[in-house]
Parts: structure tokens; C-alpha cells; sequence
């Protein structure tokens, strides 16, 4: 029987209709009907993927005849600097993809030790065509469309500088979205998984930096890819790599890159441990951040 | 290795397995799995996994676990390279008018999964049968 992207769809947001509305469908409560790990990780912005990506996989162990959802924290530590992440986030039908994280960047060396900056994404991922896990003899990968809509609300700790808001550094913006298209394929006969996004975006350091800059203020393509080896049913280890725009005067942004391992002990439980370089963040910390990355994802 | 040697390395690894789509021409997932007596091991744990498992055993309530047993092991030997030929009916026949969903054929290939993983199969060679198995869905998944 051939999936129809119309009739799917359609049976996608009448799922969420029924489930936002708390009706007791019967197929509207949650099958955990996906195999460990396909739903992937939480990524830094919130949506499902690797540990710094978006990929085409939907978050969640819903079936296309169901739901799933999950909640998320991830810490980041270089040497200078925090993220803290939290977020949650639902897959519907195995189609459609939604997430709301928070982002907090904190300084954790004087004189930046104070710097406080936080940032809302909401998150939208559609399945365009393709299933990574069934479509092992095409060619075909599983590609999904996703926005990211980023709201920086603000920089705290740079009072005696007078710096309240990114536009002050420079930022055309405080706000923005991220558009991408991401691939997915998972190569079982190897145990392998590839991931390519190409995202338009003109946000600087994710938007913790605001979007756009004196130096250029047009959206840009930027390529993310991963490569993962699944060690086996309940771990995977793999590569990320990031491009950044450079729309900034006060920051020479670098790619983020990292290397992970996720550990899926069950389907209600994932965490997911990396080493990042996350590059130099601004001109004013020339030395190159890298640390320790932890997540942690629970749901169904 | 530096970043371009690592994103070229990526490139092949990508291509690479687009050139592996033809079937199985070597047997060493058969042997991977234990030749013939290793595949009726694997499907002797699997039959109980099955009849246990809540999310699918009453769509086995009606049929002949024996001859289930027997089209399994012929279709893992030949999916696998070895020198077996399947017997049974095909899939679409099999399945039809079953509402078989996504969630129960996952199941299954989960309940083969810890069979394999009971038996001592290595995770790459058990990637390598559900690689031959995954696609089948299209056939036997008719809700």
C-alpha cells in the first residue's frame, strides 16, 4: 500500500487534534511502536537528530498511527562558557515534528562570568517522503522540512556596559528563523547512519548572539552533516559537524563539531555524552571552546 | 585527519553502500548467523518470544507454528545467502486482509532481535538479516 503525503498528513493533524483535545481515541494514546533509537536524540535547538543537527527522523516512539513525546535537558561546558538546554518535544504520526526548548548561555569566567543570555526555539519538522528504517533496498533517504523559530531574550551581565539586547553587538535582530532540509539514511547492511542538513538560517552562535550582523545580514546555506555506527540495538556513536555564518563583527564564528555516543537502555530513556569544539565566541575570548556535552531524553 | 579528509571520508561512506544494493551474492551473513543449525536456533527462541509478546501473539492464535517455523528458517537461509530456497507463499498473500501495523511488524522484528541477541549474533550481522527483512513492510503492512 503506498503512503500518501496528502492522506498522512491529514491523518497527522487530526491526530493532534485529538490528542491536544484530550480526545480518547483509541489509536490516540501512544504505541511505542518504533524500533530503539530511531527517533534519534535531542539536538541543541530542541528537535530531534543528533546532538547538534536536526535530523530527518522524527522524535518520539509513535507510530504512523500514533504519537510520542519526550522531554530533554542537555548541558554543555567548555572552559569559558555554559549552555543549558531544556525542552520538549512530540512526533505525531510519525509525520510531523514539534518542540519548544530553552537555550541558557552563561559565562563561567571573569570578567564574562555574569553574561546570562537565554533564547525560546519553536520547532516544526515535517516528513516530506521516505523511511529510513524500511527503505533499506532504495536508494531513496528519509527527508524531512523543518523550521526553527528563535526568540534571544536578552543579554544579562553586561549592565556596566550598558549591553542589554544583541542588536547592541552589532545583531540586526533579536529574533529569527532557521529554515532546513534535512536526509537521513541508515544503511542496516552496515549499521551505519549518514545525516545531511542544509540550513538556511542568519542566526549568530545559534541566535544567542541575535540574527544577522553588520557584516552580512542575509540568510545563508549552511551544511550539517553526521555519521553514526550503531555499536548495537542500544548504542550508537558517531561525528557532527556544523557550518556557522560569520554576519559579525565581534565574532570570527567557528563550525561546531563534535564526536558522541548515545545509549539507549530503553524506550523511555536515552542520554547521550560528546566531546564539542564549539570554536571561538567572539573577539573579545580568542581561545577555542571545548568541552563536555550530556544529554538526557525521557518519554515515550 | 583533518576536517576535508573527514567530510571526504564521510562522501564515501555515503556512496559506498549505494553500490551494495544487489542481493545477497556471498553467504557470510549465513554463516554470521550460524549456518543452518544457527538459524533454527534463532528461530526455536523466537517462536515463544512471539506467543509472549502481547502486542502481537493473538494474530498467531490460528496458525500452524510448526510450518511457521519451517518458512522462517528457508526464508532467513536464503535471505542470508545461504543455500535455501523460500517455499512459502508471498508476503502480500500471506498478510492480506490481516491489518497488519507498523507497531506489530516492529515488534516482531524486535522478538527476532533478542532471539539473535539470546543465540550470540553479533549486532552487525543481525543489521545485515533486518536489512533484507525491513523492506517487506510495503508487503505486510497493510494498515
Amino acid at each position: 500500500m503506498h503512503d500518501t503525503l496528502l492522506r498522512r498528513t491529514a491523518g497527522a493533524l487530526m491526530l493532534a487534534a485529538a490528542v491536544t483535545s484530550g480526545a480518547a481515541v483509541a489509536q490516540s494514546s501512544p504505541d511505542m511502536g518504533k524500533l530503539t533509537a530511531t527517533g534519534g536524540v535531542s539536538q541543541l535547538e530542541g528537535a530531534g537528530g543528533g546532538g547538534l543537527t536536526p535530523w530527518a527522523l522524527l522524535t518520539g516512539y509513535g507510530t504512523r498511527d500514533s504519537w510520542g513525546a519526550n522531554v530533554h535537558y542537555t548541558g554543555v561546558r567548555t572552559q569559558d562558557y555554559t549552555l543549558d538546554v531544556a525542552g520538549v518535544a512530540a512526533g505525531i504520526a510519525d509525520r510531523v515534528e514539534v518542540s519548544l526548548a530553552r537555550q541558557h548561555f552563561k559565562g563561567s569566567r571573569a570578567p564574562l562570568d555574569a553574561l546570562s543570555i537565554k533564547q525560546d526555539i519553536l520547532g516544526l519538522k515535517v516528513r516530506l517522503v521516505g523511511d529510513a528504517v524500511y527503505d533499506q533496498d532504495l536508494f531513496l533517504p528519509q527527508i524531512s522540512v523543518g523550521a526553527m523559530h528563535k526568540r534571544n531574550k536578552g543579554i544579562g551581565g553586561l549592565g556596566a556596559l550598558g549591553v542589554t539586547n544583541v542588536t547592541q553587538l552589532g545583531a540586526r535582530d533579536d529574533k529569527g528563523t532557521d529554515y532546513y532540509l534535512a536526509a537521513t539514511k541508515l544503511y542496516l547492511d552496515a549499521s551505519l547512519l549518514v545525516n545531511a542538513t542544509l540550513r538556511a538560517t542568519k542566526a549568530n552562535q545559534m541566535g544567542l548572539l541575535g540574527f544577522g550582523g553588520d557584516k552580512q545580514d542575509g540568510y545563508r546555506t549552511m551544511v550539517e552533516v553526521s555519521a553514526a555506527y550503531m555499536i548495537d540495538r542500544q548504542l550508537v556513536a558517531g561525528v557532527e559537524y556544523r557550518q556557522k555564518p560569520h554576519n559579525l563583527g565581534v565574532d570570527r564564528e567557528k563550525a561546531y563539531y563534535d564526536v558522541f555516543v548515545a545509549w539507549f537502555p530503553s524506550k523511555h530513556v536515552s542520554v547521550t555524552a560528546a566531546y564539542a569544539v564549539l570554536g571561538d565566541i567572539t573577539i573579545f575570548n580568542p581561545a577555542r571552546q571545548r568541552g563536555a556535552y550530556l544529554s538526557v531524553q525521557t518519554g515515550f | 585527519m583533518n576536517i576535508l579528509s573527514r567530510l571526504a571520508g564521510i562522501a564515501l561512506l555515503v556512496a559506498a553502500p549505494a553500490f551494495a544494493q544487489s542481493p545477497a551474492v556471498d553467504d557470510a551473513t549465513f554463516q554470521g548467523l550460524g549456518g543452518k543449525p544457527g538459524i533454527k536456533k534463532i528461530v526455536d527462541v523466537l517462536i515463544p518470544l512471539v506467543l509472549a509478546d502481547p502486542r502481537i501473539k493473538d494474530s498467531f492464535k490460528d496458525i500452524d507454528m510448526k510450518n511457521l517455523s519451517m518458512r522462517l528458517e528457508e526464508q532467513f537461509c536464503a535471505l542470508s545467502g545461504g543455500p535455501c530456497v523460500y517455499g512459502g507463499k508471498d508476503m502480500v498473500e500471506i498478510h492480506d486482509g490481516l491489518n497488519i501495523t507498523n507497531a506489530q511488524f516492529n515488534a516482531l522484528a524486535e522478538d527476532l532481535q533478542l532471539a539473535m541477541d539470546q543465540v550470540g549474533v553479533p549486532s552487525r550481522v543481525q543489521n545485515k538479516l533486518v536489512a533484507k527483512l525491513a523492506p517487506m513492510q510495503r508487503g505486510i503492512v497493510t494498515k
